[in-house]
């Protein structure tokens, strides 16, 4: 210390040197598994390098080992906080691949379910990054928001999380009795919570001042990077899968794509709010426009329980059954054989029979067991396809080859954060080291399908 | 007329083969000449294809090796009288040409935001000496996406600024989404011992 003042006291200034700073993997600002090492200059970042990986699983080897259907569960866990765009996504890939055709009923499911959980996903983004920035109410309203619309889709799939709900083909279950009475009042509450939060935070004044002007990307450079979703249309580009090219039956709904100008973060925040809005209503428009069907109603008399059904069975007496409707038990509502033919293609070779068939009569017990055989199972022709949805974060790609197997010769996913996490350096450097966070929350990074 | 038609008549020497398959529009070609067709992909304003969507690589080593037991779904079942198809899936024929049936390939998916079109475009790798071009000159986003074939497949890139792993870790051995790359193998932890 006596050293330096000497020197200072000598030349008249003291050597300066750049700081290497780790900030992760595990910091309370990082969400997931993330190392950002930065260069600063005082409190300037001068330099910027991600590092990612952390939460390598080796989700595209493990695709390749077991059949069609059983990547689907690796598949919620790619972005775990909106599953059920990446399922479907992975089964509208494995579907073109195939060549057929899913029912126009499953089309709105899946394109309700993914709205929902599209909104999930924003209400995490806006939550976290808030809370990060000191607003901790916003954080718990969020939650509460999310809590909600986590009832709806645990009323649908059975699951709040891991819901591994859409099949090849179809979907595993039907929309529950009274599911469209059920969600008016939970986006009531949304709202609500959306208005709330809106007053707390887009004019205030220490919120828009960490976020206005901050992590900023030039529209040039966003595509150039490949940036999608709600970070580019931050920067005035109006992509959206659903609008550029309609997949499922977004073609039909009447929708917004909010963009915004600056690029900034305030902008992304502006967007993301806009968005849920916007996924609310086309949720609103697919329940006026979900079509029905006749749903078979049962004989009261010729239901037999599932469980006396397979002890009957398991001791030989199956002669009788042949003249009775066998009723499942089912494990979620709306998997029962009468709606099968609403929810799934009409696709013996691809789609698992009802469970009543399965264990009722002996061509559903064929079908079955065709499908879930080591070396049956799902086989598409040798070739490739590439299916893009809109997942939360932007373009959510899956590329699927096979070699004519049970088992996909190769998947590939494109997520839809790495572009991001590409370009987040070039975000960082010039701002200051608090900025990191507020951008960095921005970004809404996932690890799990960063790193796959 | 097709993208792949169009660039099959203007790259008549690069082209090796060109199919529509599934609705998706394929042109594979010969590595020396990738990178001026990605540039003519990105600057021409007939094509404009503004975005490089996603880059990866297909290891083609037991492609052939078919494990199934029972024919292959050709065909799918007719459908019910009260269903349309979407779409028709007539004159469809995919198909690994005799001269591109190398180990690897290298695939690039476009995407053009003005035009609203898609192009996949194949490379064909030898596994010797496997290398091609870089496009981070001209997309910036493909610096990561090379990294990652780089550090799944072996495949080096030429003109790469930083070609390092990205998933897994430097020590790491081997390039683990290859074919001949055994699913269960393990590797030593590294790290500081505590």
């Amino acid at each position: 210390m006596e050293k330096l003042a000497e020197e200072i006291q000598r030349t008249g200034k003291a050597e300066t040197r750049t700081l290497l700073l780790n900030v992760g993997p595990s910091h309370p600002a990082m969400h997931g598994v993330i190392r950002i090492v930065v260069e600063l200059d005082g409190e300037t970042v001068t330099g910027a390098d991600a590092e990612i990986g952390y939460l390598h699983r080796g989700f595209e080897k493990m695709c390749e080992v077991g059949p069609y259907n059983n990547a689907i569960p690796y598949t919620d866990r790619l972005n775990y906080v909106s599953p059920l765009i990446n399922n479907v996504g992975y089964c509208m890939a494995v579907e073109k691949l195939l060549g057929i055709e899913t029912t126009e009923r499953c089309d709105y499911i899946r394109v309700i379910m993914s709205e929902i959980s599209r909104i999930t996903d924003h209400l995490t983004c806006i939550g976290a990054s808030a809370m990060e920035l000191g607003a901790f109410t916003v954080f718990l309203y969020m939650i509460k928001a999310r809590e909600f619309l986590w009832e709806l889709v645990e009323a649908v799939t059975g699951a709040r999380l891991t819901i591994s709900y859409s099949r090849v083909g179809g979907v595993k279950a039907d929309l529950p009795e009274g599911f469209k009475e059920k969600v008016a009042p939970t986006f009531k509450e949304v709202r609500s919570i959306l208005k709330e939060v809106d007053k707390l935070l887009t004019r205030n004044r220490i919120f828009v001042d960490r976020m206005k002007g901050v992590g900023v990307i030039s529209k040039e450079d966003a595509v150039s990077y490949g940036i999608t979703g709600p970070f580019l249309r931050a920067t005035g580009v109006d992509y959206d899968v659903r609008r550029s090219q309609p997949y499922l039956v977004y073609d039909q709904f009447d929708f917004d794509i909010p963009i915004a100008e600056g690029g900034d973060n305030l902008d992304r925040y502006l967007v993301r709010m806009e968005e849920m809005e916007q996924s609310m209503r086309i949720v609103e428009q697919a329940f006026s426009k979900i079509p029905g069907g006749a749903v078979m109603v049962d004989e009261r008399g010729n239901e037999i329980p599932a469980d006396f059904m397979v002890d009957e069975a398991k001791m030989g007496r199956t002669a009788g059954f042949k003249q009775k409707t066998v009723r499942m038990d089912p494990t979620l509502e709306g998997t029962s054989g009468d709606r099968h033919p609403l929810i799934n293609a009409p696709e013996k070779k691809i789609v698992l029979p009802p469970k009543e068939d399965t264990y009722g009569n002996i061509e559903g017990l064929m079908d079955h067991f065709k499908l879930v055989m080591v070396g049956h199972g799902i086989r598409p022709p040798k070739g490739e396809a590439y299916q893009a949805v809109e997942g939360a974060n932007g373009e959510l790609g899956f590329y699927v080859v096979s070699n004519g197997s049970d088992r996909p010769y190769r998947v590939r996913v494109r997520p839809p954060c790495f572009p991001i996490m590409n370009a987040l350096p070039a975000l960082l450097i010039g701002g200051m080291m608090a900025d990191i966070v507020p951008t960095f929350g921005s970004v809404n990074m996932i690890a799990g399908e960063l790193d796959r | 007329m097709m993208i792949s038609e169009i660039l099959k008549n203007r790259f008549p020497k690069i082209v090796i083969a060109t199919h529509q398959y599934r609705g998706d529009d394929t042109v594979i070609l010969k590595k020396e000449g990738l990178f001026e067709m990605a540039r003519a992909l990105k600057e021409d304003p007939e094509l404009d294809f503004n975005f490089l969507m996603d880059l990866t690589c297909v290891d083609y080593l037991k492609f052939d090796q078919v494990p199934a037991s029972a024919p292959t779904t050709f065909t799918p079942s007719p459908l019910p009288f009260y269903m349309k198809p979407k779409k028709d899936p007539k004159g469809e024929k995919w198909e690994r040409p005799e001269e591109a049936r190398t180990r690897f390939e290298v695939a690039y998916h476009f995407y053009s935001h003005s035009k609203h079109h898609r192009l996949r475009l194949k490379v064909p790798v030898e596994e010797k000496g496997a290398e091609v071009d870089s496009l981070v000159s001209l997309w910036k986003g493909a610096d990561w996406f090379e990294r990652e074939v780089w550090d799944m497949f072996g495949i080096r890139f030429k003109g790469h600024p930083n070609l390092k792993r990205i998933l897994m870790y430097e020590p790491f051995e081997g390039h683990p989404l290859r074919k001949d790359y055994p699913v269960n193998k393990r590797q030593p932890l590294i790290g500081p011992i505590n």
